[in-house]
């Protein structure tokens, strides 16, 4: 797969002015990194990074459709709705990481090493 | 305290002493000594304390009524009661009222202030007894129907329960004597095991004395029971006593066969004293002898007429009579007719029926009633006092331990039937008075003469007290009141005294075989000649005129009252050849029993050799027994004697004599008994008896003691009749073969419908139920359990393949989520475009 072979679906990103669509095109992006470094990478902390990368595809996308231009007439909103849920994804994040580097520590401690694929404990 | 509050409390103290022992020996009887050694001093001391309550009360009763000598040719000179307030004259209370609904004693209002409860003293006219009645207890009530433990006290009743008791006291002296045996372990050499041993079995000592406490319980309470229903009751208490005791070595087939025969030939007569009952209850709605005062629902108190006074009511002068219920009884269909016509005004039918009832009497309406009742009470006194046709059960209850039998035929059981006659006898009509002397005359006369062959010792006595009862019973089927019943108390007497000499003989010899005695004289000679008192005194021996042993007394009266009777009725003179006859074969057996074992040389010399004297504890009641056999019958100067005594408790009206008679198709006279004293008939009777006891004595020792005549030679030449007495008439064998042959027929008959019928039908049923079952539990298990366990493995089977898919790889769960995600995009934009496009 090509960057050529994207040209006819992404070019119009090159000639126009900078709206939202680019802003979703940088989420997807980062979304899509996000997946694929926990789909790849065999250390723990790794994955780790993968999912803050997910969690901030998601964010982009959030303060890009908080756009006020995309606010219908007559909105009685602030139009920080999308600022708001990020700030609360980011919280989220941060508990997660939390919790996730102390199972990353337990895995450490049973199993002398931080490779996620050296252990099948959720095999059914 | 009065004699209507004192006689109630000592007579149901010693009424309730033996039933005090009967508890205490039944739950503490085996842990009294070793063996329950104390079992017997337990009985012997409740029933002594019976006979010192007994006697004190006797003493109380002669204090208040003096005895005094009869008259002859006047009324029975009863002993006027004290004046102790109850100043309720019998017949007070039995003014016409005609269902023996209650009614309020108005005639005496100033009674009700007097605090002495429920005792009502039936006193006052010249003629009438004194008795104390009263109720101790009411058991049941509901409408008419009133069962209540009462007393009926007279002095029948007191001298009864000296009789019962002192003859009781006696017999248990003799049985812890006699019963030692029981002591230790028994081998019972009349028991052949399976396994040809003799069965050994643990003594049954306190047993024994249980059952012996229990009986004179029951008998007491016969004798003090104040209505039929109490009597019924202790009646049935009497004879289970009796299958205790006959059955006491229930191992042996012949005692459990015995105690079973006594029982059930006794459920036949008790099947009659049934409808006796129902007749009298059903008819007058009372069963109480006397008068029963009870509160009624208006705060008055209510008076409801006893036996006694609905039958022989003092307003016509205590004469027999109809009473008013039984003869609405009869009248039924006229009582109906008056109450249609009167169906508007209830009160004045009643008092139509009331006007009518003299009428009706007069047409002989009840009559039917009054024989049915008299003869249903008197079935059960047939079995009880085991008079002909059911006499079969006495000599049988032999198998009884002597004591026992002791017990049973002289105080006891057998007495029972005579008393109850006795208590009953106002009240039988004339027809059954003579039903009464025919069944007591022929059973004398059969027992009697199969007494003359028996060669058990205890048989002989067994059948020679039936040929006494009926001596007893003809004695009152003939108007002797108190001919029959001294003759009870002194035959009480002098056959327990055999009894228990004929227990001495069989403990020396270990045998009941007379052929195998013979000299015994010898070496036993306590009990040799209280056993000859004891003869003499059966046979009625005496100087005429002079003095006799007690029998003489008692014998004399009844000779003398069936002369009377034969007198006025030439049509039954027979009756009075039935008692001297008989007499004259008493004296025969009697004294064959006594020159056989006593007299003589020794016939057995393994027997003689082992014989030997009993022990002290045994022969004492023998003599004391002996003493009372000779003086029973006698009268000290001043009147006090049995007879005088009796004639205080004459029942009311029945001094004068009685005469009727329907059933048997002509009219009988029944003469007073005074009658019976004077002159000619006295002589003729004594000198009778005299010479038939003489011949009889005279015969027995040509052929036993002297031996003139071959006791052989005689059985020889009168063989079919020697075969026919011994085998006693062929009763058994004829009932055997008329009533339980048919019954055991028709019980094979009804268990073999019962297997061959209804277990088959049970069976199939049963059958059917379980292949049905079956099919059942097929269903069960292929279908129901198949679909079941068929999913559970499909559900197994599935998750185990799906368990393939968690590899436990982080990476590949991420790959899957994206996939998953990727797919469900995809599918739901495809969806969303064939929504929207199609």
């Amino acid at each position: 797969m090509t960057p050529i072979a994207f040209a006819p679906l992404f070019g119009f990103l090159i000639d126009t002015p900078v709206s939202i669509a680019h802003y979703l095109v940088v989420g997807g992006i980062l979304f899509t990194a996000g997946i694929a470094c926990m789909a790849t990478k065999r250390n723990a902390l790794g994955v780790l990074m993968g999912i803050e990368l997910v969690l901030n595809g998601a964010n982009v996308n959030f303060v890009a459709f908080a756009s006020p231009y995309l606010a219908s007439e007559g909105s009685r909103s602030l139009g920080l709705d999308g600022q708001v849920v990020a700030v609360f994804v980011i919280l989220l994040a941060a508990a997660e990481a939390a919790v996730a580097l102390a199972i990353t520590l337990n895995f450490y401690n049973n199993h002398a090493t931080v490779d996620v694929d050296r252990a099948d404990d959720l095999k059914g | 305290m009065d004699l209507a509050a004192q006689l109630p409390l000592l007579l149901g103290l010693a009424w309730l002493t033996p039933l005090a022992s009967f508890v205490a020996i039944l739950f503490f009887g085996p842990r009294m000594g070793s063996h329950g050694r104390n079992a017997a001093w337990v009985a012997t001391a409740a029933i002594v304390t019976s006979l010192v309550l007994s006697l004190t009360a006797f003493v109380v009763w002669l204090g208040g009524h003096p005895v005094r000598a009869v008259a002859h040719g006047g009324h029975a000179a009863a002993a006027h009661a004290d004046a102790n307030g109850h100043d309720a004259p019998e017949g007070g209370h039995g003014e016409a009222d005609d269902h023996g609904s209650d009614h309020a004693a108005a005639g005496n209002p100033a009674d009700d202030s007097l605090s002495a409860g429920d005792h009502h003293a039936v006193h006052g006219e010249s003629h009438t007894p004194v008795a104390y009645a009263g109720d101790w207890y009411t058991l049941y009530e509901s409408g008419r129907l009133r069962l209540s433990i009462g007393y009926y006290i007279d002095a029948l009743t007191v001298l009864m329960f000296v009789v019962v008791t002192f003859i009781a006291t006696c017999i248990h002296v003799y049985a812890s004597g006699y019963m030692h045996d029981e002591l230790h372990d028994v081998t019972d050499h009349e028991v052949t095991l399976a396994d040809g041993h003799h069965l050994h079995r643990a003594g049954r000592f306190p047993r024994f004395f249980q059952a012996l406490s229990l009986f004179c319980f029951s008998m007491l309470g016969i004798v003090i029971a104040g209505n039929l229903a109490m009597v019924f009751i202790f009646w049935e208490l009497v004879g289970i006593c009796s299958w205790f005791l006959i059955g006491f070595y229930y191992e042996r087939k012949t005692a459990s066969t015995a105690a079973n025969k006594a029982f059930i030939v006794n459920r036949v007569g008790d099947f009659g004293m049934l409808i006796g009952l129902m007749a009298l209850w059903g008819a007058l709605g009372t069963l109480s002898f006397s008068d029963v005062t009870t509160p009624g629902p208006d705060g008055h108190e209510q008076v409801t007429p006893g036996l006694f006074s609905q039958f022989r009511p003092a307003e016509t002068g205590h004469a027999l009579q109809v009473p008013d219920g039984m003869v609405v009884a009869a009248a039924a269909e006229e009582v109906a007719v008056i109450a249609a016509d009167h169906a508007a005004a209830p009160a004045d039918a009643a008092g139509e029926v009331a006007a009518r009832i003299p009428d009706w009497r007069s047409m002989g309406m009840g009559r039917w009633l009054l024989f049915i009742a008299g003869v249903g009470i008197f079935c059960g006194c047939v079995g009880k006092s085991a008079q002909f046709p059911l006499s079969v059960w006495l000599p049988d209850a032999m198998e009884g331990p002597t004591p026992v039998s002791a017990l049973v035929h002289s105080a006891t059981m057998v007495a029972a039937g005579v008393y109850l006659v006795g208590r009953f006898f106002p009240v039988l009509s004339p027809d059954v008075l003579l039903v009464i002397a025919y069944v007591g005359g022929i059973t004398l006369f059969i027992a009697a003469t199969i007494a003359l062959v028996a060669n058990d010792i205890k048989r002989v006595l067994a059948y020679s007290t039936v040929s006494q009862l009926g001596y007893m019973m003809l004695a009152l089927g003939v108007g002797g009141w108190v001919a029959g019943l001294f003759h009870l108390v002194t035959h009480a007497f002098f056959k327990s005294l055999l009894f228990l000499c004929s227990g001495s003989v069989i403990h020396a010899c270990h045998t009941n075989d007379m052929r195998k005695m013979g000299g015994l004289a010898k070496v036993m000679p306590w009990t040799a000649y209280t056993m000859l008192v004891g003869c003499l005194a059966i046979i009625g021996a005496g100087v005429p005129f002079v003095i006799g042993l007690s029998g003489y007394y008692s014998k004399d009266s009844i000779l003398a009252q069936a002369l009377s009777f034969a007198n006025a009725n030439p049509a039954h003179r027979i009756l009075y050849w039935a008692v001297a006859g008989g007499a004259f074969i008493t004296a025969f057996y009697m004294f064959r029993l006594w020159f056989m074992t006593f007299a003589g040389e020794p016939r057995d010399h393994h027997v003689a050799e082992h014989a030997h004297e009993s022990p002290n504890v045994m022969v004492t009641p023998l003599v004391v027994l002996a003493v009372l056999a000779v003086v029973a019958g006698w009268s000290l100067p001043g009147g006090l004697g049995i007879a005088n005594l009796l004639e205080q408790a004459r029942p009311a009206g029945t001094a004068e004599g009685l005469e009727g008679g329907f059933v048997f198709g002509q009219s009988l006279v029944f003469p007073a008994e005074h009658e019976s004293h004077e002159g000619a008939v006295h002589v003729t009777a004594t000198l009778t008896a005299f010479a038939t006891a003489l011949a009889g004595v005279a015969l027995a020792a040509l052929m036993y003691l002297w031996k003139v005549i071959s006791p052989a030679m005689v059985t020889s030449v009168f063989r079919p009749v020697y075969a026919f007495l011994a085998g006693r008439w062929y009763f058994d064998e004829l009932y055997d073969l008329l009533f339980v042959k048919p019954v055991l027929g028709i019980a094979s008959l009804a268990s073999g419908i019962d297997r061959g019928l209804i277990d088959k039908l049970i069976d199939g049923v049963a059958w059917s139920a379980r292949r049905l079952a079956g099919f059942d539990a097929w269903i069960d298990r292929t279908i129901v359990d198949g679909v079941v366990n068929a999913t559970a493995k499909a559900t197994w089977s599935t998750g185990l393949k799906l368990r393939g898919l968690q590899t436990g790889h982080l990476r590949q769960y991420v790959v899957f989520i994206v996939l998953g995600t990727v797919a469900l995009f995809v599918l739901a934009s495809l969806a969303f475009r064939s929504a929207v496009g199609g």
